[in-house]
């Protein structure tokens, strides 16, 4: 880290101290103009993968899968196939690699840990009142605490999107330095909403926010409200981390959720990663996909470009 | 690392002849007085085909043929019929735009990503909005009765040879002129293409003729006698003899020359946009652009944080192979203009302003320029007065909203400008104070046909596209 950013790190992280110092800093952040923010997205979308470029890019998508189900339905028994499922989600080809995690509601992470213990396959619980998190603070404190203690090593928050709306900044900010701390150890991912910010400007204020209060990750949603992740948010939010980085010398990853379900909308995104961030950030590590059929997809066309010929659903496996 | 692996588009969708005639009256003739030539890929300098040079009298031929077209046939024609034919030019197209994107990057060198997903939807565009004016030209607003002026020469450029055509031709038709189109020596192939395709279209003879070669055949062409309109696009140099020839006649002249645009970013601007507009308006089509914004203006306060943006973006660029679809920048189109880019890079370099490109590997055979910027540029600077035509960027900074349009402006040509800013009202102070034909606000290179094109000063007279465009076409 040069000595300009360790200043302008120690010059960031007093933001957080008072209302008009984040909302002067927020606001003063470059506007996105949206059809243009739309178009360069599209513009990435026509890229063309092919051969060894797209199986590259099938095994890096795999590994880059948090395999997620948050369901009231969820019960021990199905949590525990989707677990076994990401550590092979191929059975049939040893060289299929994992998947980057499991994401599950806090109650169902004890059955998950049985499983992915010692893995190397990393357990994400949602929690802070998720998806909405309309809760009071020692209550989605507690949810954290208990995700934590049960065995998640990766929590992923909601942000107060009625506080940001209403433009109180410094408690959606204090909120996330507060979940970060009752994190301990296990990594931060700040769900932003971004269906609920609803503009662009929105989108880049929150992802600085929530990385200016300590936030390892930004995500786009909980999958459960109708607009979830697309490329142009993406977009906005890898130019977010890589100015934040830029500006700290602190990285940050990126998760967008919801909505990617085929091989070609992953490898959009992994297009976009490489051409706006670059190698960094394509790694599981910086990049992670929140979704459940994308899965499947992902295996098709990999087992399509090994094999040469489609296979049917059914040689693969449902969870 | 993510290595994109190459993903060509196929050659075999496009059946190129070993040699072309002149098309003349409806059919493919072998030139009278005058030789051949060869088009040559500039990616590969591999020929692709050979090619017929009318001289004088082929020249004749085709201007009689067009005549007699006009008053026997398209001149009587109701205008409903002629937008039958101008419909189903359109619908043509678009049935064979794979094939002729494939040949326009052959030919030209520019990126099939932008032949595929600009020039052939916007030349099936053109054709169909002015089939729809065909037979609604009393409502134009031209007068109850606007007529045809007769046969018209149009001379196009190499940069974007069938839209050229596409502005040319479509309007005149739709108005009922006949035409004589001379295409540039170096991207003659489109052109040829969409005389099959006239043919194809059943259009009756001698309504489109394409008379292919170089200076010599432009010139016996704008200056026949038999002309009722001259249309060209082009330099400002050829732009200005044709004024010349034209002078006195009776002939109508449209003139779409060179430019030098300013685009404009200020201190409020989406950087992450204005940056991609920035590589959009000069590396788009390798900078071969006459609207092309080859003077970027920065507002000193953000200059430093936009120029490293615009650095970073550059260095994704991807230079090579045109027919690769992912390739952002082509090959140049032409030794000769590789030749000037390079003289007047140089001509920068030697002026004192700051060179810098991306680490880009070019291919060995073919013709290409790295794409360029240039820092520490000023007013005095040749390569901040002079049209380059290539991937050349020449940035300046200004202090005050004035000054930025004092510094637009100071130029002898005037086609375009952008403006980026996030506020409106400045974005209509400046429209109203920059002298171009053009202004684009947090855009760039936006074409529609129903939008008017043309410029201020050197960069010509007249409007193509849109309901402006058929007055070039009219008695008016």
């Amino acid at each position: 880290m040069t000595a300009t950013a360790t200043s302008a790190r120690s010059e960031l992280s007093e933001l957080g101290r008072s209302e008009t110092a984040l909302r002067t800093f927020l606001h003063g952040l470059p506007g996105v103009d949206q059809v243009g923010a739309e178009q360069r997205a599209a513009q990435l979308g026509t890229r063309s993968i092919k051969t060894t470029a797209k199986a590259q890019a099938i095994d890096l998508a795999i590994r880059m899968v948090d395999l997620t189900t948050l369901e009231g339905a969820d019960t021990p028994g199905k949590v525990r196939a989707l677990a076994a499922k990401a550590l092979r989600p191929d059975p049939a080809d040893p060289s299929c690699p994992h998947v980057g995690a499991v994401c599950v509601y806090p109650a169902m992470v004890p059955y998950v840990a049985e499983v992915l213990r010692g893995s190397g396959v990393h357990l994400a619980s949602v929690a802070t009142a998720f998806p909405s998190g309309q809760a009071p603070l020692e209550i989605k404190l507690a949810d954290v605490r208990a995700a934590v203690a049960a065995g998640a090593d990766e929590i992923d928050m909601v942000i107060n999107r009625g506080a940001f709306l209403a433009g109180r900044y410094k408690e959606v900010y204090d909120e996330i330095v507060a979940t970060k701390s009752a994190c301990g150890d296990a990594h931060l991912k700040v769900i932003l909403e971004t269906g609920e910010l609803a503009t662009y400007d929105n989108v880049r204020r929150a992802s600085w926010l929530a990385m200016l209060a300590g936030g390892d990750f930004i995500k786009t949603s909980t999958g459960k409200v109708p607009v979830a992740a697309t490329l142009p948010v993406t977009l906005v939010m890898l130019e977010a981390v890589r100015d934040f980085r830029a500006a700290t010398g602190r990285q940050v990853g990126v998760k967008p959720a919801g909505g990617i379900k085929t091989t070609k909308d992953a490898i959009k995104y992994l297009v976009m990663v490489n051409e706006t961030v670059g190698a960094d950030w394509l790694d599981p590590d910086w990049f992670r996909f929140g979704a459940s059929s994308l899965l499947n997809d992902l295996l098709m066309q990999r087992t399509k470009l090994t094999t040469g010929v489609y296979s049917g659903p059914d040689y693969f496996t449902l969870d | 690392m993510f290595e994109y692996a190459p993903a060509p588009e196929s050659r075999s969708v496009v059946d190129i002849k070993p040699s072309y005639g002149l098309f003349v009256n409806g059919e493919f003739v072998d030139p009278t007085d005058g030789g051949t030539f060869k088009s040559i890929n500039p990616a590969s300098e591999e020929v692709l085909a050979e090619v017929a040079e009318a001289g004088p009298q082929d020249v004749d031929r085709a201007v009689r043929a067009a005549r007699e077209a006009y008053e026997k046939v398209w001149g009587p024609m109701p205008g409903r019929d002629r937008a039958k034919y101008l419909y189903r030019i359109a619908r043509i197209i678009q049935e064979r735009s794979r094939e002729l994107a494939v040949l326009e990057s052959l030919d030209n060198g520019k990126p099939i990503k932008e032949s595929r997903d600009v020039d052939l939807p916007l030349v099936a565009a053109h054709f169909f909005y002015y089939a729809g004016w065909a037979d609604k030209l009393p409502y134009a607003g031209f007068g109850p009765n606007p007529q045809p002026l007769g046969v018209a020469a149009q001379v196009i450029p190499w940069n974007f040879p069938l839209l050229m055509l596409a502005w040319k031709i479509a309007p005149a038709l739709a108005a009922g002129n006949t035409v004589v189109l001379k295409p540039a020596e170096t991207t003659p192939l489109t052109a040829l293409v969409f005389a099959e395709i006239c043919q194809q279209a059943d259009l009756p003879a001698g309504v489109v003729n394409i008379v292919t070669g170089a200076g010599d055949t432009g010139r016996a062409l704008v200056e026949h006698g038999g002309v009722d309109k001259v249309a060209f696009t082009g330099s400002t140099e050829v732009g200005r003899a044709i004024a010349r020839a034209v002078a006195g006649t009776r002939k109508k002249l449209t003139l779409e020359l060179g430019g030098k645009a300013a685009n404009i970013v200020f201190d409020d601007a989406p950087i992450d946009q204005a940056v991609e507009g920035i590589v959009n308006g000069i590396f788009f089509n390798q900078g071969h652009v006459c609207c092309a914004g080859s003077r970027l203006l920065i507002q000193e306060s953000v200059a430093d944080r936009v120029l490293e943006s615009l650095k970073r973006r550059m260095a994704q660029l991807r230079v090579g192979d045109p027919l690769d679809k992912n390739t952002d920048i082509g090959a140049i189109n032409s030794a000769a203009q590789l030749e000037r880019i390079r003289e007047l890079s140089d001509a920068g370099s030697a002026e004192g302003a700051e060179r810098w490109s991306p680490a880009c590997e070019l291919p060995e055979r073919g013709f290409w320029f790295a794409p360029t910027i240039f820092t520490g540029v000023t007013q005095a600077h040749r390569i901040a007065r002079e049209e380059i035509f290539g991937p050349v960027l020449s940035v300046l900074t200004f202090r005050t909203p004035a000054e930025a349009v004092e510094k637009a402006n100071n130029t002898p040509y005037g086609l375009s400008a952008g403006i980026w800013t996030d506020k409106g009202s400045r974005i209509l102070w400046m429209a109203d104070r920059l002298r171009a034909g053009v202004v684009w606000a947090n855009t760039f290179n936006k074409f529609d046909p129903t939008s008017p094109f043309g410029g201020y000063k050197e960069s010509g007279y007249g409007r193509e596209g849109g309901r402006h465009g058929l007055e070039g076409y009219l008695n008016v």
